[in-house]
């Protein structure tokens, strides 16, 4: 791994200054992305700004019908949360199975989203709930913040702050788990709230995805069967030795009635 | 280089590091503490797992400056002054829970952790907890009956 300089600034702004003043640095969170990124040369910043610990970035709870949850909050903070548990317990038992304890205790929110791998599971949450992506200058809305393959929205020395979750009346995450990682070979998340009946897929394509179809089967009938009419493309799905763009195709349909069922 | 001071195993430690020195490399290469091992280096097998302020970490996919001003506890900071082994160490001697021995004190450390937390543990629990830990010899099998023991016994 290349060397670096590594800061820890003692606030927001002065995160951001930095950023902002070495074009060549990134943020760090709870390292799980990228330091293996980096050890595998694929990213050689400059420097290294360590965010995860800012108090900006920390804390969880709820705001009239939001729960806001830290961008620095680890996975398992987040699985262990009792709010988040009361207020959106599906969020808390798909952060409970991200990765390994290991990982859950380092890998953050906000590293998640920003790194946007197209298996991670948070995108899926923060998507299907119709979430808002909090950072140091903006707010963005979660249909605008994915923009495919780890890219998003962010600028190069933006800083994801918070996630605003509106809270849902029902949802749910089923994940087909990669055995060896954890990450989704398909994972999907349904959601019935404020902002509508959604249904956010990740795992199966180039990034995370809605699937306008199942919304709405299921927005006519919130129920497992409801879906049992709607055909999934392998079209644009992933293909890898771990499963074929068709048995992807497939398992959106299991995972979606799973979740519904689990839903209730 | 960024000096930095720490705890480790109970004691005062300072060194200077590179940005990039992983806090295995300064556990081993500097400290000469060479209980923790790196099986993979990828992330993936836990062999490195260590405690920082309590909670298990892979300490190859952790730079060493972030354990600044932090508690490091390794595989050798386990059993007591005396030598008495805590209770997880002494369930995996008694329930043939390694083989070889490498990923050993990865699980050790893992499994301390969760039967700190969660000391009803079900078999259930331990092997999911135990998937960032992976051994090559055991099939796990003695490995969870060791865990589950040493939860039962009240863990430490
Ligand atoms: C063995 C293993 C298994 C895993 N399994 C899963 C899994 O099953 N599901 C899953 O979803 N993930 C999985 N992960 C990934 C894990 O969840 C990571 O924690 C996560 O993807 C990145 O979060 P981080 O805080 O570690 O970010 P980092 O690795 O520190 O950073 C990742 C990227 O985000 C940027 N960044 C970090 N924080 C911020 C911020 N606040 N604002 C803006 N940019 C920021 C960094 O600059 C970098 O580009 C796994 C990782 C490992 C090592
Ligand atoms: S050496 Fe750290 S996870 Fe394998
Ligand atoms: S005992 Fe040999 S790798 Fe686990």
């Amino acid at each position: 791994m290349q060397d670096f300089s590594f800061h820890k600034p003692q606030n927001l702004a002065a995160a951001v200054d930095t950023l902002k003043k070495r074009p060549e640095a990134k943020a760090l969170g709870g390292g799980q992305s990228l330091i293996p990124v980096m050890k595998l040369g694929l990213a050689a910043p400059s420097d290294l700004v360590s965010v995860a610990g800012l108090a900006e970035l920390r804390g969880i709870k709820v705001d009239g019908k939001e729960l806001v949850v830290g961008a620095g909050m680890t996975h398992a903070e987040v699985a262990d949360s009792a709010e988040v548990k009361k207020a959106i317990p599906a969020l808390a038992a798909l952060a409970g199975h991200i990765g390994d304890a290991q990982v859950r205790n380092r890998g953050t929110l906000g590293g998640s989203l920003a790194h946007d791998d197209p298996a991670a599971d948070y995108p899926a949450a923060v998507l299907a709930l119709g979430a808002t992506v909090v950072t140091d200058r903006r707010k963005i809305a979660a249909d605008d913040f994915f923009r495919g393959l780890y890219q998003t929205a962010l600028g190069a020395d933006e800083i994801v702050t918070s996630v605003r979750f509106p809270i849902p009346e029902k949802a749910a995450y089923a994940k087909f788990a990669h055995p060896a990682s954890k990450f989704a070979l398909v994972g999907v998340m349904v959601a019935k709230g404020p902002a509508g009946v959604r249904v956010a897929v990740t795992g199966a394509g180039p990034g995370v995805f809605r699937q306008a179809d199942m919304e709405r089967a299921l927005g006519g009938r919130w129920a497992a069967d409801a879906l049992a009419g709607v055909a999934v493309k392998a079209e644009g799905l992933n293909a890898d030795p771990y499963g074929s763009a068709e048995y992807r195709a497939h398992l959106i349909g299991v995972m979606a009635r799973r979740a519904v069922a689990a839903a209730g | 280089m960024p000096s930095i001071s720490l705890r480790v195993n109970g004691k005062s430690v300072r060194a200077e590091v590179e940005g990039r020195t992983l806090l295995v490399e300064l556990l081993r290469e500097k400290l000469a503490l060479t209980g923790t091992h790196v099986g993979c280096d990828t992330s993936q097998c836990g062999a490195c797992t260590v405690h920082v302020d309590g909670r298990s970490v892979k300490s190859c996919t952790m730079l060493a400056v972030e354990a600044d001003g932090r508690e490091v506890t390794t595989i050798e900071g386990l059993a007591g002054a005396d030598g008495k082994l805590s209770p997880v160490q002494a369930a995996f001697a008694e329930h043939h829970g390694l083989q070889c021995g490498f990923c050993t004190p990865g699980m050790v450390m893992s499994a301390t952790d969760l039967v700190r937390r969660n000391p009803g543990a079900t078999e259930a629990q331990i092997r999911e907890w135990l998937e960032g830990n992976l051994c090559r010899c055991t099939g796990y099998h003695n490995i969870v009956k060791a865990v589950k023991a040493a939860a039962q016994a009240g863990g430490k």
